[in-house]
């Protein structure tokens, strides 16, 4: 749960430092197209997360990200692969 | 052969933002060069900015991150343009034009570089970490700004960006009218945006000498016996146009009529003028014979006028050979004292304010112009403006690449 909370804190920041979302709008079902991101956005946005985490999301991935949930689960569970 | 005529005006300038703050400045022969804290450290420091602003604010939620700020400029200025033209907006669609008319309106916006702030960001990040934005396409584009005009007034005719360097705002008027004498569009809004004020396009113009070594506020000081080069700035000047039986069909009073415009090429080098300025001299003949108005009539000259030693003197010189002694009685005039050089936008906002000087009957002085280039001998208007009744004015840009284009405006 503390990676899911960790992921899910790094995704709202980034949408409402970067993206300029309202926090109030920002929930785990909210799809970022509904959020106002493009296509575009979206690749900016995982640019974003790869800069804080250091991980890696691959292109054809990327399009399977459609709501804040799909991202943060993406994200914990990179962080829960063992080292 | 159909009128056309200038019918709304938006300006955003190193004077300020918007027509009335702009022409204040440029009135006031105010200047606007100061220290460029992205330039310090460079062979040159100083430039003429837009008063910052949110562009967040000012245009809408992601607007400062999804586009340049050439684009930024453009779209300021477009709306104080079509807010002047009084042009009827949809209900209830934010800043769309009524559907029928925003299917014949156009956009030909002249831009010179483009969107190179957000190239070199990029381009420094790519080096660094690899990082490549997925907007750097869609923002750097020199077109962007065309587009994003159609996007955010809904404007469905012909769209698109002319570019023939620091000629292009006035070479996208030329467009434009051509467009509407040919029916392809009702309403067209034309000028020129540019934002092209980074480290290394500084210190790239400057190595060609261009640029102004002096390190104070007068250094754009067009036709002045010390000019020594250019001051760079950022801005965009929009006009909105349509046929002359339009605007009184919708009972629409012009600001001025669209009477000539003329374009010609040096044929001579890719940035030195040659020294009589014969390809200027063609471009206002061609502007003339266009509106078929006798060199005589001519009254008043806002000139390209970049304070280069070579421009200025040529540029004097193809005045003087066209006009011939009635050059004398003609009061020329850079604004480029007080705004900079704005390259690709310079046409937009200098068109601007030649149709300013019809409407008020006003030349603006050029700023920073203390003693008149013996070389050049014409009646350069400096000190203070001057207050006086026109009736014609012509406007001359003349871009790197040879490329030059003259706008005669005469009042409505």
């Amino acid at each position: 749960m503390d990676d899911d909370k960790q992921a899910y804190d790094l995704i709202e920041s980034i949408l409402v430092g970067t993206f300029g979302v309202p926090a109030e709008e920002v929930s785990p079902d909210a799809t970022f197209e509904g959020l106002g991101l493009d296509s575009l956005d979206l690749v900016e946005l995982t640019m974003a997360i790869e800069d804080e985490t250091g991980i890696t999301i691959e292109d054809e991935e990327v399009e399977e990200i459609r709501t804040v949930r799909d991202a943060v689960e993406r994200l914990a569970g990179e962080r829960r692969v063992p080292a | 052969m159909t009128d056309v005529v200038v019918t709304g005006i938006g300006l955003v300038t190193p004077g300020g933002h918007g027509v009335a703050r702009s022409w204040k400045a440029v009135s006031a022969g105010i200047a606007t060069a100061e220290p460029d804290p992205v330039l310090a450290g460079g062979d040159v420091s100083y430039s003429c900015r837009v008063p910052s602003f949110d562009a967040d604010e000012e245009l809408g939620r992601g607007a400062g991150r999804r586009l340049d700020r050439f684009a930024h400029l453009a779209l300021l200025a477009a709306r104080e343009a079509i807010a002047s033209a009084g042009l009827p907006r949809a209900e209830d669609e934010g800043d769309a034009l009524l559907d029928d008319l925003a299917d014949r309106t156009g956009v030909v916006l002249g831009c010179g570089i483009g969107g190179v702030t957000t190239w070199e960001d990029d381009h420094a990040a790519f080096l660094e970490r690899g990082r490549v934005s997925p907007l750097l396409i869609p923002k750097m584009l020199s077109n962007s700004a065309a587009g994003q005009l159609s996007i955010a007034f809904g404007l469905r005719g012909p769209n698109m960006t002319v570019n023939t360097a620091c000629a292009a705002g006035a070479s996208a008027i030329n467009v434009a009218r051509d467009l509407l004498r040919a029916g392809a569009v009702d309403v067209v809004l034309a000028g020129g945006a540019e934002a092209g004020v980074t480290p290394h396009s500084a210190a790239a113009f400057a190595r060609m000498g261009a640029l102004s070594r002096r390190e104070d506020e007068t250094a754009s000081r067009p036709f002045d016996v010390d000019r020594d080069g250019f001051v760079m700035g950022e801005g965009a000047g929009i006009l909105v146009m349509e046929r002359g039986v339009d605007a009184a069909g919708r009972g629409h009073t012009p600001l001025a009529v669209l009477a000539g415009a003329g374009a010609s090429a040096d044929a001579h080098h890719i940035t030195a003028p040659p020294e009589d300025g014969a390809g200027a001299v063609l471009a206002m003949r061609r502007a003339l014979e266009d509106a078929d108005i006798a060199g005589d009539d001519v009254e008043h000259i806002n000139a390209h006028g970049t304070s280069t030693p070579l421009n200025d003197a040529a540029e004097a010189r193809a005045i003087r050979h066209l006009l011939g002694g009635h050059a004398d009685r003609v009061a020329v005039t850079s604004t480029k004292g007080t705004t900079g050089h704005l390259l690709g936008a310079a046409g937009g906002v200098e068109a601007a304010f030649a149709v300013l000087a019809l409407h008020h009957g006003f030349v603006p002085p050029t700023a920073n112009l203390r003693e008149v280039d013996p070389e050049v001998s014409l009646d350069v208007v400096h000190g203070s403006g001057r207050e006086v009744p026109l009736r014609t004015a012509l406007s001359n840009s003349f871009g790197f690449g040879g490329q030059n284009a003259a706008l005669l405006f005469t009042a409505a």
